[in-house]
């Protein structure tokens, strides 16, 4: 077992270098840079190559990818040039904008998706049950910017019932303890601060999380079906069990199962819709940073940025792989 | 059920923990606040270290330099200097105090201070920070141990000779004086801050710069709002009016920046009153804005397009008739009309006509297509191939719509007979490194909007030296230099504005290194219910006279 560990490590450290090498190599490729960001119309060459000097873009691409390697290695993740922050204090602050923004865009999608897909598996043809299939695919289908616009537009502009953007109004002058705006409300008693957090996170978390409620939706309704025809639910039926025992305990938890997976799968996936709904929506997250860092070309933000996601993702199958291994012993041979 | 009384149980516990940091428990604002939608995060607060708009912005609230400008205008007016002069030949530079100034630490602003500021940006000790002080080095060329590739320092010293008179000491003059004292990043900061927080303290660290905390959070100056905080996990920036400021009290007591970055998003902030205005609305929505009965202003033109023509990008060129062709093939009426915001101007040289040296008298170009095949015929290149460089993601106060008017100039440029190969690069993605570093590029979309009200500002800034993005050189271009650094080392007012009107009617009849365009007018907007603001021609307004009803 322990042979398989590290071998495991090893290959995960194989696999962020060359991870780390071909990102460096891109983004220093990418045409453009952040001091002609910077400098706009007064970027001219003296100018240009005083700050790139200063900030060491002018040494060879090996010399300046050793620099940062040495600084990563040391635990240092460097330091954005947009904000002159380190990245792991930006991190701080926008991951629990993310966290917060995803959890609300799932409950949205399960609280709702399962409902819905059940009542229309238990409903089968009905009105329900064609709107719920139709609306799942439109669902599915929908781009979350085109989503998010149409929300502000008629939700934010048109009937003015909630805020367009922005996590919290400016006016409020909450405190903040943790940076989960909600929470904090409730933690320093600032309630109407919590409820105004609430009020901004509606709408992008209903654009957030519509696809994945579409995808719930419609992974319940198929389960729901499967499980009403087998047979142990028959059986309940005929044994004269009530109907709700046999909706709750057999037919709701079996089907549940796939459901769940479906979940696992989506919230993985929130991550790169998160990344369009914060610029829709100005939500201060990783994505709004990202988006921030691509075009500021902040070197930096973007190197931390990326190999902190292929690090969490890495350390994640690690994980996956090594309890394959404590359940199937024949993995461990390989 | 376990999993909900655990979380309550949790809440209830930090609940007890977390103590609000509300000041006497208010949380509306009301109307005694001013939210203004800012397009992008300052880059820092210390204005010496800054080159872009969104950090000038919030910093000409907070800070005061020693000449301002009338507002609405961008004649110079008394700012913390009541009055100034120089001596003869314009080296010595001795500014009249006013009284009763204090910072907002409460420190007195005196003679002393100024030269606390001028010494402070003289002897910048890192090469971190000469590198990030653009402006000054712009004007004043070095410092005291340059660390970098600087000329010598024009700046030789600041002298308090009573409580109220400075007297700066320059090594010989240049045309940039005095306005150049009006320039934001030459704003004064509280010596006891300065030194307080560190605030040379600029290093350069991994691949970035490191700011001391006096950029970062502490700014202390003499204007009428003070700096709060900037909360960057909301990305908000919060002012509050100083009690104690000298002349007319701020109308709103609170000054909010909400950053924005997107137009579409800040123009439904406006719409759902989260903000109250914001700066640059698209010309496309102009309109729009003022049928929803917005306070739409446009300010005068302060700025310049111009199509650039690089000498060395292609043989053609270096021909002067060849560029004479180009600029009798562009209808820039018609462009103007069409392209360009209402109140743009076709512009007949590169200086907007409320600058110094402006000339009525300018050899003009008229939109007459076959003349331009005619002097295309005489020069040899009746069929000639140019590449225009065009930027992409990127909308500027004199260039709004950047893809629009290439198409209008390159169908114009067909017409006559030039094949246009368009080159489109995002403009910070490598537009202005092409445009500027190398010499592969023949025509392009560039401007500026000025700084200060000098011709040196604009034709300095373009012609004034060797360029690639011009291909002008010592070789080619001797005279131009030459003539431009004349006109820029004259004292007297009449020579000068004498010696700059030769150089802009030069320059459209023997040097044409480019071809002005348009004068376009930037715009600002804010709700029905906001007055007070005074827009200015140089983009910097002060909001301390905005009352919110």
């Amino acid at each position: 077992m322990l042979r398989v560990v590290i071998r495991r490590l090893l290959q995960m450290v194989l696999t962020l270098w060359v991870l780390s090498v071909l990102m460096y190599v891109w983004l220093r490729n990418l045409p453009g840079g952040p001091v002609s960001a910077l400098l706009g119309e007064r970027a001219t060459p003296e100018r240009v190559a005083e700050l790139e000097r200063q900030l060491g873009y002018d040494q060879p691409i090996w010399v300046q990818y050793g620099r940062w390697l040495n600084r990563i290695l040391h635990g240092d993740f460097g330091t954005s040039l947009r904000t002159g922050d380190p990245v792991l204090e930006e991190l701080g602050r926008a991951f629990p904008a993310t966290i917060e923004l995803s959890f609300f865009a799932l409950l949205f999608a399960v609280g709702l998706g399962i409902p819905l897909g059940y009542l229309a598996a238990r409903y089968r043809g009905s009105l329900l049950d064609n709107a719920v299939v139709i609306g799942s695919l439109v669902g599915v289908a929908v781009p979350v910017f085109f989503l998010g616009y149409l929300l502000q537009e008629s939700i934010a502009e048109g009937l003015a019932w909630l805020p367009p953007s922005g996590r919290q109004s400016v006016t409020i002058n909450a405190t903040h303890v943790t940076n989960f705006f909600i929470l904090d409300g409730i933690l320093t008693r600032e309630w109407d601060a919590s409820l105004d957090a609430l009020k901004h996170i509606i709408l992008p978390a209903i654009t957030l999380g519509t696809i994945p409620l579409a995808v719930i939706v419609r992974i319940t309704r198929a389960s729901v079906l499967d499980v009403l025809n087998e047979d142990y639910v028959r059986t309940a039926e005929a044994k004269g069990l009530k109907a709700r025992t046999i909706r709750g305990r057999h037919v709701l938890r079996n089907a549940m199962l796939p459901v769940v997976t479906a979940i696992g799968l989506q919230t993985g996936l929130l991550l790169a819709g998160a990344v369009l709904t914060e610029r829709v929506f100005v939500w201060r997250g990783l994505g709004f940073l990202l988006a921030e860092g691509i075009t500021e070309r902040d070197y930096p933000r973007l190197q931390a940025l990326i190999l902190l996601s292929a690090l969490v993702y890495v350390v994640v199958n690690l994980l996956v792989d090594l309890s394959y291994a404590i359940i199937d012993p024949r993995v461990r041979v390989r | 059920m376990k999993l909900a009384a655990v979380t309550a149980a949790i809440t209830l516990v930090a609940a007890g923990c977390a103590e609000s940091e509300r000041g006497d428990g208010s949380s509306g604002e009301g109307q005694d606040t001013f939210i203004f939608g800012a397009a992008g995060a300052p880059d820092v607060f210390d204005p010496f270290y800054a080159t872009d708009g969104e950090t000038f912005r919030p910093a000409r609230q907070i800070f005061e330099t020693l000449i301002t400008h009338e507002p609405g205008t961008a004649n110079l007016a008394p700012g913390l200097a009541e009055s100034w002069e120089s001596n003869e030949d314009g080296t010595q530079w001795t500014f009249h105090l006013r009284d009763g100034v204090t910072f907002h630490d409460g420190t007195e602003f005196n003679a002393e201070a100024v030269c606390f500021n001028f010494d402070r940006w003289y002897n910048q000790p890192t090469a971190a920070g000469q590198a990030q002080a653009v402006y000054y080095a712009d004007v004043f060329g070095g410092f005291a141990q340059n660390q970098g590739d600087y000329g010598e320092s024009n700046y030789v010293s600041c002298e308090a000779t009573d409580e109220l008179t400075a007297v700066i000491t320059l090594r010989e003059f240049n045309g940039s004086f005095p306005a150049a004292f009006s320039l934001t990043s030459l704003s004064i900061s509280s010596p006891t801050a300065l030194q307080q927080y560190d605030a040379d303290n600029v290093r350069q660290e991994g691949e970035a710069f490191i700011y001391p905390e006096y950029a970062t959070s502490h700014p202390v100056g003499t204007g009428p709002y003070r700096f709060v905080e900037y909360d960057e996990a909301e990305g908000v920036i919060r002012l509050e009016a100083y009690e104690d400021y000298w002349g007319e009290p701020a109308r709103t007591r609170n000054l909010i920046f909400q950053i924005i970055p997107d137009e579409a998003q800040r123009r439904q902030a406006l719409d759902a009153g989260q903000i109250h205005g914001y700066d640059f609305p698209s010309p496309a929505d102009y309109a729009s804005l003022e049928e929803a009965g917005y306070n739409l202003m446009v300010r005068e033109p302060f700025n310049i397009l111009y199509l650039g023509i690089n000498q060395a990008g292609n043989p053609a060129l270096t021909d002067l008739r060849v560029r004479q062709a180009i600029a009798h093939a562009i209808n820039r009426e018609e462009l103007v009309r069409t392209r360009l915001p209402e109140g743009a101007e076709v512009a007949t040289q590169f200086i907007p006509d409320t600058v110094v040296g402006y000339a009525d008298d300018v050899q003009t170009y008229e939109y007459d297509p076959d003349r331009a095949r005619q002097l295309l015929a005489e020069a040899g290149y009746p069929n000639l191939t140019l590449r225009f460089h065009v930027p992409t993601e990127v909308t500027r106060p004199y260039m709004p719509n950047p893809q629009e008017i290439f198409e209008t100039i390159a169908a114009d440029l067909q017409e006559v007979g030039i094949t246009i190969e368009q080159v489109s690069l995002p403009w910070n993605g490598g537009y202005i490194d092409a445009i500027r570093q190398t010499p592969d590029h023949d025509l392009h979309l560039l401007g500026w909007t000025g700084d200060f009200n000098d011709p040196v500002n604009f034709v300095g800034t373009f012609f004034g030296r060797p360029s690639n993005e011009f291909g002008i050189n010592d070789a080619n271009s001797a005279e131009m230099f030459a003539a431009i650094a004349a006109a820029n080392s004259i004292v007297d007012a009449e020579e000068k504005e004498a010696a700059w009107q030769q150089v802009n009617r030069d320059l459209l009849s023997q040097w044409l290194p480019a071809i002005p365009i348009s004068h376009s007018p930037p715009a600002i907007v804010v709700a029905s219910n906001v007055s007070g603001l005074v827009p200015s021609p140089l983009t910097q307004e002060e909001f301390s006279t905005v009352v919110v009803e």
